[in-house]
C-alpha cells in the first residue's frame, strides 16, 4: 500500500503542477499547423447537419465558412485546409477548451454561465426554448408533465433549465437526458417519453423531417430567450476581433440575409423540405446592431 | 409500427463497413500491437529486481483493472491534449483526434491485461531455461529476447488472441465519445431512420460472426500449439 | 492551460437542486451498487444452473448450454444492452411494448440494465463453475453416487460446496467486473457514477474534478471488496484447494 501511495502522489502532483492559466493563440497554431478544425453538429437542423452523404451543412457552418475565408485573407494562406470534428451539446465546450476544435458552429446559446469557459461570436439567430409532444396526449405547457417523462439533449442549456425549474416549482416531472437531439425526438415518437424539451427552431426542423408531421405539435409557451453564437475559445483576444469583424462584414453588408434564406426559406437537404420560417423581428434587430451579450433581455 | 425495413441495412451497408467497421478493426489491431509491446514490458517491469519498477507496473495495473473502460476513455478524451500541450512545452493545448485519443486510451487500458497474461506466461517458463541461458554466457536482455519471451508469447497466444477479441468487443464503446465506429454507425442511421430494431439487430449478427469465427479459431489454435511438458 | 480548476464545485447545488455535486455522485454509487447487486444475484442463480448443467453428462445439453454460453460472450455487452432497450420492446406484443416503454425512468433503465448485465455475467460465472466442478477429483462424485445420493444430490451436497470455496477469487473478480459494467448502462439513461460524473461535467464545465471524484470511488469500492473476499476466503478456503486449475490466468476484465 506504500508503495501505491508514493505513486498516487507523484501521479496527483503531476496533475497539479499544469494549472497555470495561459492565453490561447488560435491563429498561431493555424498558422504553424496549416489546418482550421471546425467543430459542427449532426442533426442540429438547420444550423449544422449531416446531409446524406453525411457531410456538414447548415446555416452555421455556412458563416464559419465565411470566418474560413477571412482568417484566410489575414494569414494569407489561401491554401489553409478546413478539417469537419463532429461534436456532441456535451463535449463542444471540453473539446473547445482542450483544442480539438478551433471554432464550433451549431446551435449553441450564449449566457453568463458558458461565457467563463468560452468566447462567442456576434448572435446569429435568436430562439426559445419550447417542448414538442404529441398531439392528443393532454400536453400542452411544461406543468402538463405531472408525473410524464421529459426528455432532453445532454449538456444542453435546455435540459439544465427544466432541471432547475422542475425542483423551483416543484413539478414532479422525471427528466431524462440523451446523446443527441435525434435519440431525443425518437423517444417521443416512440412514446418513451411524453415531450422533448430543446429551442423552437430545432424542434421545428425535426418535425418537419419526421415521418409523421402532423401528430406533432410544439407549446407555445416559451421558457427561455435563447441566442445562439458561434463558439471560440476565451482569452484570444486577435482571432476574438477577426471572428467579430468577418460576422459583423456579414451582417452590415447584407449577405448574411441571403445565407438565412438559403436555410430557411428554401428547400434543405436531405428531404427537401422548406422550413418557411420567416426572420424574426429579434433577429432582425442584432443584425442591425451586432452584439454577443449573454443577457436573454439584450434580445426583447 | 408493423412493418419492419431491412432495406435500411441494403443502403446503409457501404457507410457502415466502409466507415464503421474499419474504424473498429484498425483500432482492434493498432491497439493490439501497442497494447502487447507495452504489456510485455510492464510484465518484465513487474518480474524486476528493483521494486520501484515492479511496485510502478504493480500500481498501473492495479489502477487500469479497477476502473470502468467507459470511465477510462472519458479521462482520456479530455485530457489528452492537455498532456500533449504539457509535454511538449505549447501554449495552446495539442489537438487530438478521437481516434488518436481512443487509440491512446485503448493501447493503455488493454496494456494492463495484456501485462497479466505475458506475467503468467513468463512465470510459468521453467526455471532452468533462464539458468541454462546464463550458464551459456547470455545476459539478461539476451536470455529474455531469445528464450524466455519467445516461449512465453508462443504458450499464451491463444489467451492474448482471446484477449483481443475482447478488446475488439470494447472497441464499441467509443459510442460514448460519438466516435464513428460500427455501433456508432449502425446507431446514426438507426436514429436518423426509426429503424432501431434492423440496425441494432444488425449489429448484433456482425460483431457475433466476427467474435465466433475468431474464437473457432482461437480454439483450434489452443489444440495445435498445446506444448505437453 | 485554458482550464478553470474550482475544488469547492463539490459543495455547490446540483441544478436538480437535491443535494451538492458530492451528494449527486454518492447517490450515483448507490445505483451502481443496487444494479451490481441484482444483476450478480441473477448472475450466480443462472450460472450455477447453467455451469452445472454443462457438466451433467448429456451431449444435447451440453450443446445447448455452449450456444448459450457462446452466444452471450460473442456479442459486445453494449450491444446486448442496445437490444434489451431498444430492440425488445419492439419484438413483443404492441401492448406489451408500450407498457414498458411507458415505465418511468430509472426503472425503465434499471430492468434492461439489470437483465443484460446478469445474463452476460452468468455465463462467466458458469464458465467458473465448470471448471471447478473439472477440477475437482472424479472421486467426490463417484463417492457420492456409490452412498446412495442421486445425481443431483451429489451436486448439491458434495460438489457444489467445494466448488465454490475455489472458486471464490475468480467469482470477485467477477463480481468486480459487474460493478464496472455497470458504467455502460449510462447509455440507456440510467444515471449511476458514471453517468452523473459525466452530467456534473456538463452541468458546471469542471471536467477533472469530476471525473477524479468518480475514479476515486471506484477503488474505493474495489479496494472494499477486494478486503471482504479476502476476509472470506480465509474464513470458508478448504487448505489445499485454492490455487486449482480455476486459477489458470484466462483473458479478459
Amino acid at each position: 500500500m506504500k508503495k501505491m501511495n508514493v505513486w498516487a502522489v507523484a501521479l496527483l502532483s503531476l496533475v497539479a503542477t499544469v494549472s497555470s492559466v495561459q492565453a490561447q493563440d488560435t491563429l498561431d497554431k493555424v498558422k504553424a499547423s496549416g489546418t482550421f478544425v471546425l467543430g459542427h453538429r449532426d442533426a442540429s437542423i438547420p444550423f449544422s447537419y449531416y446531409d446524406d452523404k453525411q457531410q456538414p451543412i447548415g446555416y452555421s457552418v455556412d458563416l464559419c465558412l465565411k470566418i474560413v475565408d477571412a482568417i484566410k485573407k489575414n494569414l494569407n494562406m489561401p491554401n489553409l485546409k478546413v478539417q469537419y470534428q463532429l461534436v456532441t451539446s456535451a463535449n463542444r465546450i471540453p473539446l473547445l477548451a482542450n483544442g480539438t476544435v478551433d471554432i464550433e458552429c451549431g446551435s449553441t446559446t450564449n449566457n453568463a454561465d458558458r461565457q467563463k469557459q468560452v468566447a462567442y461570436a456576434p448572435t446569429t439567430f435568436v430562439t426559445a426554448n419550447r417542448i414538442v409532444y404529441k398531439k392528443g396526449t393532454g400536453v400542452a405547457k411544461l406543468a402538463d408533465l405531472k408525473g410524464k417523462t421529459l426528455v432532453s439533449t445532454a449538456g444542453t442549456t435546455n435540459i439544465k433549465q427544466v432541471t432547475e425549474l422542475n425542483a423551483a416549482q416543484n413539478l414532479g416531472i422525471n427528466i431524462v437526458s440523451a446523446n443527441g437531439h435525434s435519440e431525443a425526438f425518437l423517444m417521443v415518437e416512440t412514446g418513451r417519453a411524453a415531450a422533448f424539451a430543446m429551442d423552437d427552431i430545432l424542434l421545428a426542423g425535426l418535425v418537419a423531417s419526421s415521418k409523421n408531421p402532423a401528430e406533432f405539435e410544439i407549446s407555445s409557451e416559451a421558457l427561455s430567450t435563447e441566442p445562439y453564437g458561434i463558439m471560440i475559445r476565451k482569452d484570444d483576444a486577435k482571432f476574438k476581433a477577426l471572428v467579430d469583424s468577418a460576422v459583423k462584414d456579414l451582417m452590415s453588408s447584407g449577405a448574411i440575409n441571403a445565407i438565412y434564406s438559403q436555410w430557411f426559406l428554401k428547400a434543405i437537404p436531405p428531404k427537401n423540405i422548406n422550413l418557411n420560417i420567416p426572420m424574426a423581428s429579434n433577429l432582425k434587430k442584432v443584425i442591425a446592431k451586432p452584439t454577443d451579450s449573454p443577457d436573454p433581455k439584450a434580445y426583447e | 409500427m408493423g412493418a419492419y425495413d431491412f432495406d435500411v441495412i441494403a443502403r446503409s451497408f457501404v457507410y457502415l463497413f466502409r466507415e464503421g467497421l474499419t474504424f473498429s478493426v484498425t483500432l482492434t489491431v493498432l491497439a493490439m500491437c501497442g497494447g502487447i509491446v507495452l504489456g510485455t514490458l510492464l510484465a518484465l517491469m513487474r518480474l524486476s529486481k528493483f521494486s520501484w519498477m515492479s511496485s510502478f507496473a504493480a500500481t498501473y495495473v492495479n489502477l487500469m483493472r479497477s476502473l470502468p473502460l467507459v470511465l477510462v476513455i472519458f479521462w482520456f478524451f479530455f485530457l489528452v491534449p492537455y498532456i500533449g500541450a504539457w509535454l511538449m512545452d505549447s501554449k495552446t493545448p495539442i489537438k487530438v483526434g478521437a481516434f488518436a485519443s481512443a487509440l491512446i486510451t485503448f493501447t493503455l487500458f488493454e496494456a494492463a491485461f495484456y501485462c497479466e497474461i505475458m506475467r503468467a506466461g513468463i512465470q510459468s517458463i521453467p526455471a532452468g531455461q533462464v539458468s541454462a541461458g546464463y550458464a551459456i554466457g547470455l545476459n539478461y536482455r539476451q536470455t529474455m529476447s531469445y528464450i524466455v519471451l519467445p516461449q512465453a508469447f508462443r504458450n499464451m497466444l491463444p489467451i492474448l488472441l482471446t484477449q483481443t477479441i475482447i478488446l475488439f468487443q470494447d472497441t464499441s464503446l467509443v459510442y460514448v465519445i460519438s466516435s464513428t465506429d460500427f455501433l456508432g454507425a449502425a446507431s446514426k442511421v438507426a436514429n436518423r431512420d426509426n429503424r432501431l430494431l434492423e440496425m441494432y439487430t444488425f449489429a448484433a449478427l456482425v460483431y457475433f460472426i466476427i467474435c465466433a469465427s475468431m474464437s473457432w479459431y482461437v480454439r483450434k489454435l489452443q489444440a495445435k500449439i498445446s506444448i505437453i511438458r | 492551460m485554458n482550464y478553470n480548476w474550482n475544488w469547492k464545485i463539490f459543495y455547490e447545488l446540483e441544478p436538480g437542486a437535491t443535494g451538492t455535486y458530492l451528494h449527486y455522485l454518492i447517490v450515483g454509487l448507490g445505483w451502481t451498487v443496487i444494479t451490481a447487486l441484482l444483476a450478480w444475484t441473477l448472475a450466480l442463480t443462472l450460472g450455477v444452473l447453467v455451469g452445472t448443467l454443462r457438466t451433467a453428462g448429456y451431449k444435447w445439453l451440453e450443446r445447448v448450454c455452449f450456444s448459450y454460453v457462446e452466444l452471450f460472450r460473442n456479442i459486445p455487452l453494449l450491444v446486448q444492452m442496445f437490444l434489451w432497450y431498444f430492440v425488445l420492446p419492439e419484438l413483443l406484443p404492441t401492448q406489451w411494448g408500450n407498457a414498458i416503454k411507458q415505465m418511468p425512468p430509472p426503472w425503465a433503465s434499471l430492468v434492461p440494465a439489470v437483465l443484460c448485465l446478469g445474463l452476460f455475467m452468468s455465463v462467466r460465472v458458469a464458465e467458473q463453475v465448470r471448471s471447478g466442478i473439472q477440477a475437482l477429483p472424479k472421486g467426490q462424485k463417484m463417492a457420492g453416487l456409490a452412498i446412495g445420493l442421486t445425481v443431483w444430490q451429489t451436486y448439491r451436497y458434495v460438489q457444489l460446496p467445494m466448488v465454490f470455496r475455489m472458486i471464490l477469487p475468480p467469482l470477485t473478480s467477477e463480481f468486480l467486473n459487474t460493478i464496472k459494467n455497470t458504467s455502460l448502462a449510462l447509455t440507456i439513461g440510467l444515471m449511476e457514477l458514471t453517468a452523473r460524473a459525466r452530467a456534473m461535467q456538463e452541468f458546471s464545465f469542471q471536467v477533472f474534478e469530476a471525473f477524479a471524484a468518480a475514479t476515486i470511488i471506484y477503488l474505493l469500492v474495489n479496494i472494499t471488496v477486494v478486503m471482504a473476499s479476502r476476509w472470506l476466503e480465509k474464513r470458508i478456503a478448504v487448505p489445499g484447494f485454492i490455487g486449482s486449475k480455476a486459477q489458470a490466468i484466462q483473458a479478459g476484465h
